[in-house]
């Protein structure tokens, strides 16, 4: 007993001790810089979207801090997807003296670090948690993306009025806060609009692998389009394994299914004619958007999908807002607080997920989805 | 029809379980030890048979002897460096050791290939124009019924393994110490069998089958990223208790069962309840045969 | 008195429950005097639920000697009832502790009976086909409680299974709302409530280790075929360890989520029932104040590796191992006993 006492905490000190050194490295934050802090699974199943968010966010603040004016320090801490983690994610960037939030990445940990940060008065503007709970009830909460009931009656909407299909199939993720979110909205929204659901199957963690039988219950109902609200990960999966099937419907993803076409060793012909509502398009002629793209490449090998083009725009957002205001880093937390609540409700934003946004006080953004189709490997803007 | 496609898709999901049991069962058998970090040798397998391919351009067969060699280089490292030095612990601590090991492998992965999905390439289509006309399976009763090739392949691979792996424990020298350490250890070491090293050379086969395992598994469901492995190993893990812990041809039937149950549970149950009636299956069998399907019922000594 | 110390397991057990207090009286003054971070504050009363996670487990691994995979399942059955416990009772009972209490006492309730129910199949096995069947269990209470919906209007709490089925009045609250659990909870739960109940749940080990129970549990594991013959009761006394410890890991289920706004049941999954093993392991099977100590430890720990960013994880996976080599190789048990003279091994490993 004494001999593990003595070696758990023989180890502990250590660590502790490593831990320190390598925390103090050289801090740049004065006050001269906003500290500005974020969480989102950097390990774990759903690292590839913390890590999206904290890539570009640091280009983001890079690109900034080189003009010149207003400087930015930013720390970004794992929270592993898990709310537990989240929360303790947050305390540490409270700690470090954290004045302005990206929230967290993934859904249900900022649900419950928005609770914190709304307690704290905190300001937070997560890049791409969308579940209405992130922001309901709570007035310095704002979300850069479309909120998931949004995203799914946007979606039964276009459908309806393009007369795509009058028979949908859903398939969706059922442990998943932002699946479930849009697919309640898009049932709703389709039966309204006479949109007929013939066929409502399910996926989960551990039993995303083979969807034989959610492709062939779609099928066999006669389904003429397929509404997938989930990310490109599974997307892929289903597209293969339908194309094994020899079943060809059209395929209507969300914001979820962007980066589908840069996946590593992807047959993007499997993709072909597929239709998504998505802000943000990597393969866009516009300006910003063809800089970001090119840089986070060069950066990080790959091209970036939409949950790291909201954490740009995040960046950029607050340093519009924080000017505006005639705010100054030396300010506290509350302080900055106030000023943003009163501040983002009343500008219009142009970033690469969109001209002209704006947000409402609930904390909640309004831009326009652009449709879009694949064709060729590429994203082909439907007018 | 769709009945039997989905026979079909059952059989296909569970042979790939059923590759991934037999590498739990074999070290199970003779180590008497669960080892978590078995999904994740599969995850390496993958991933080095995917840059093989994809990255240097080097033929499908070479890539998978290339991951089956450093599997089991891995195998043996893992085995000589965890696990040896606990051989006379509680088999406890070698399972948590095992799951140290796995949170290992996989951050390692997350750090050396990022969190970002490779898509393994298919090795097993004939070629088309483009992805749409390439031919990757059979197609029976105008292409009512089909069965894709990588299922084929796994179900081929699955039983050359079964019958090479029952032949090499009952004819070899070497399977025959391995089934001595399985029965009694210092027994074994009594008859000159040398423990340890069998003890190596069956992580070692473990994690070849791992490889090859981590091949099919991608071959057949394409997305590969740091925690492939752990589900499927799971899974595989309750298809060898399933079939009988320690029982190749148990492993093998098993793994089948368990992927056409889930496959069935879907389509005949609930896609959202679907693990579920997995896990509720497999507990009722082991209530009606507490040792698996295929186990031995081992006889206390008073 | 003089007598009782000389007891050994009296003197382990008021080992323990000092330690318990004292750490309370450190880590509660520290907070008073405002010196603490808020990553640590904001630790404690998780650091509380998992050490009554791993007690309890320790409970049904190393005092009754099976292996169980599904701990996390019990833990979510607390989490879950007594959350919407505490929601529903939010206006019937306002003062936030008892409230807590009542909860707690729910949690208890449901997952001791959820682990009778579970323990008259499971502990009819043996060995690792035990500890897959618990996991099994596991995995299907996660399922269920990700196809979950309660909801509560003035008629009541309305149930349903795979779709949102309870037609709420306008003045309703779904409370469980499947995939997405449950969101916008109170956070009631405190350390000292978290401090209460591990004092209460050694209480209740303590007694029943040194009781004629405990004993003929303890028999079980270590001959179940001699204990039978001198008529014990294995069913009956491995169903107490097993309850018990169900009833404890559901309370502290319930503590742990109402630390949280929101809750989901993946949360509860096969790696978490890992991570409390992993706890009991450690801290060595049947040492009450190792798993309190592992359970404290390894919570920290990854959050004290955070200046390794990214890599964190890795380093968290090589310490585990080293540990459980530097702990449990003969070789280096052997040097570790030469430096520490005068220790005799406690065989308290089934």
């Amino acid at each position: 007993m004494k001999k593990i006492l003595c070696i758990l905490l023989a180890v502990v000190m250590v660590i502790g001790l490593l831990a320190g050194c390598g925390s103090s490295a050289p801090a740049t934050s004065s006050a001269t810089a906003y500290k500005l802090g974020g969480t989102g699974p950097l390990t774990g199943v759903a690292a590839i979207y913390g890590n999206a968010v904290k890539n570009a966010a640091e280009i983001a603040v890079e690109e900034i801090n080189a003009m010149g004016g207003l400087q930015f320090d930013l720390r970004f801490e794992d929270d592993t997807h898990d709310a537990e983690k989240a929360v303790n994610a947050y305390n540490t960037l409270k700690d470090w003296g954290m004045q302005i939030s990206l929230g967290s990445v993934t859904s249900k940990p900022c649900e419950a670090t928005s609770a914190e940060t709304y307690a704290d008065r905190i300001f937070a503007l997560t890049p791409s948690a969308s579940s209405v709970a992130v922001v309901s009830g709570k007035d310095n909460q704002f979300q850069m993306c479309f909120t998931d009931p949004s995203q799914g009656s946007l979606s039964a909407e276009f459908i309806a009025d393009r007369g795509l299909a009058s028979k949908v199939a859903v398939i969706w993720k059922n442990d998943d806060v932002y699946s479930k979110g849009i697919y309640e909205t898009f049932v709703a929204a389709a039966s309204e609009m006479g949109l007929e659901v013939v066929s409502d199957t399910t996926f989960a963690d551990g039993n995303d692998k083979d969807f034989s039988v959610q492709i062939a219950d779609a099928q066999s109902n006669g389904a003429e389009l397929v509404f997938l609200p989930m990310y490109y990960d599974a997307a892929s999966l289903i597209l293969t394994q339908a194309s094994t099937a020899g079943y060809s419907p059209i395929w209507f993803g969300v914001d979820g299914m962007d980066g589908i076409l840069t996946l590593e060793g992807f047959d993007t012909s499997l993709a072909e004619g597929v239709m998504l509502l998505t802000p943000f398009n990597a393969d866009s002629e516009d300006e910003k958007t063809a800089a970001f793209v090119k840089k986070y490449q060069e950066k990080f090998g790959e091209i970036p999908n939409q949950f790291a083009a909201d954490a740009y725009d995040c960046v950029y957002a607050y340093k519009k807002a924080l000017e505006a205001a005639g705010a100054n880093p030396s300010m506290s937390a509350q302080e900055l607080n106030d000023l943003m609540i009163k501040t983002f409700p009343t500008m219009s934003f142009d970033g690469v997920t969109g001209i002209g946004m704006t947000w409402s006080s609930d904390g909640t953004v309004s831009k326009r989805p652009m449709a879009n189709v694949i064709q060729n490997g590429t994203y082909v803007l439907l007018s | 029809m769709s009945f039997l496609n989905f026979v079909i898709s059952g059989i296909s999901l569970g042979s790939i379980y059923a590759i991934i049991a037999l590498g739990y069962t074999m070290v199970y058998g003779i180590a008497k030890m669960l080892n978590f970090a078995h999904g994740d040798v599969i995850m390496v397998g993958a991933y080095v048979c995917f840059f093989a391919v994809s990255k240097y351009n080097l033929p499908p067969l070479v890539g998978v002897l290339l991951a089956v060699v450093i599997c089991t280089l891995l195998g043996m490292t893992i085995e000589k460096l965890a696990y040896k030095p606990l051989r006379s612990a509680t088999s406890l601590a070698v399972l948590i050791t095992a799951i140290g090991v796995s949170y290992f492998l996989q951050n390692a992965a997350l750090l050396l290939w990022t969190s970002n999905p490779k898509i393994f390439p298919s090795f097993f289509k004939r070629a088309g124009a483009d992805a749409t006309q390439a031919v990757n399976g059979v197609s029976l009763f105008g292409g009512q019924l089909r069965i894709s090739y990588v299922t084929v392949v796994t179900i081929a691979v699955c039983l050359v393994i079964m019958v090479a792996l029952t032949l090499f424990t009952s004819r070899t020298k070497m399977g025959k110490a391995m089934r001595a350490c399985s029965e009694d250890k210092d027994a074994a070491r009594l008859m000159g069998i040398n423990v340890d090293s069998t003890i190596s050379l069956t992580f070692a086969i473990g994690s070849g089958l791992a490889a090859i395992a981590g091949v099919l598994l991608c071959s057949a469901y394409p997305t590969l990223v740091p925690t492939t492995g752990s589900m499927p190993g799971i899974k595989a893990f309750t298809a060898a208790v399933f079939g009988g812990i320690g029982s190749i041809p148990g492993a093998l039937l098993g793994g089948i069962l368990l992927g056409v149950i889930e496959i069935f549970a879907k389509a005949y149950i609930s896609t959202q309840m679907s693990d579920a009636v997995v896990f509720a299956v497999l507990i009722i069998v082991l209530l009606v045969k507490p040792a698996g399907l295929l186990g031995r019922k081992i006889h206390e000594k008073v | 008195m003089k007598k009782l110390w000389k007891n050994k397991t009296t003197r382990k057990s008021f080992v323990t429950y000092a330690f318990v207090v004292l750490a309370y009286v450190i880590l509660q003054s520290i907070a008073a005097g405002g010196g603490m971070k808020s990553s640590l504050k904001g630790m404690l009363v998780p650091i509380c639920a998992y050490v009554v996670m791993a007690i309890s487990l320790n409970l049904v691994v190393g005092i009754s000697g099976e292996l169980s995979l599904g701990h996390a399942g019990f833990m979510s059955v607390g989490a879950f009832t007594g959350v919407t416990a505490a929601i529903a009772l939010q206006n019937a009972i306002p003062n936030a502790p008892l409230r807590l209490v009542v909860a707690m006492v729910v949690g208890a309730v449901f997952a001791g009976i959820v682990g009778f129910l579970i323990g008259i199949p499971v502990l009819r096995l043996k060995g690792d086909y035990l500890a897959i069947v618990t996991l099994a269990f596991g995995e299907i209470i996660k399922s269920i409680f990700n196809n979950l919906y309660v909801g509560m209007d003035g008629k009541g709490l309305h149930i349903s299974l795979l779709e949102d089925k309870t037609h709420l009045m306008e003045d309703g609250r779904l409370i469980i709302a499947g995939p997405m659990g449950i969101g916008g909870i109170q956070k009631i739960a405190t350390f000292t409530a978290g401090f209460i109940l591990i004092l209460v749940c050694l209480f209740v080990i303590f007694n029943l280790v040194n009781s004629r129970s405990g004993r003929a549990i303890m028999a079980i594991r270590d001959n179940r075929i001699a204990a039978e013959s001198v008529g014990i009761s294995v069913t009956k006394y491995k169903m107490m360890a097993f309850v018990i410890s169900a009833a404890m890991a559901g309370a502290a289920g319930t503590l742990f989520a109402l630390n949280y706004s929101t809750v989901v049941a993946n949360k509860f999954d096969f790696n978490t029932s890992i991570l409390v093993l992993v706890f009991v392991v450690f801290g060595g099977l049947g040492n009450m104040l190792g798993s309190i100590i592992a359970a404290a430890v390894l919570t920290v720990l990854p959050e004290a590796l955070r200046g390794f960013a990214t890599y964190r994880m890795l380093i968290y996976a090589i310490v585990l191992v080293l540990v459980m080599l530097a702990t449990n190789s003969p070789r280096l048990k052997a040097l570790l006993a030469r430096l520490v003279p005068g220790r005799k091994e406690e065989g308290t490993d089934g």
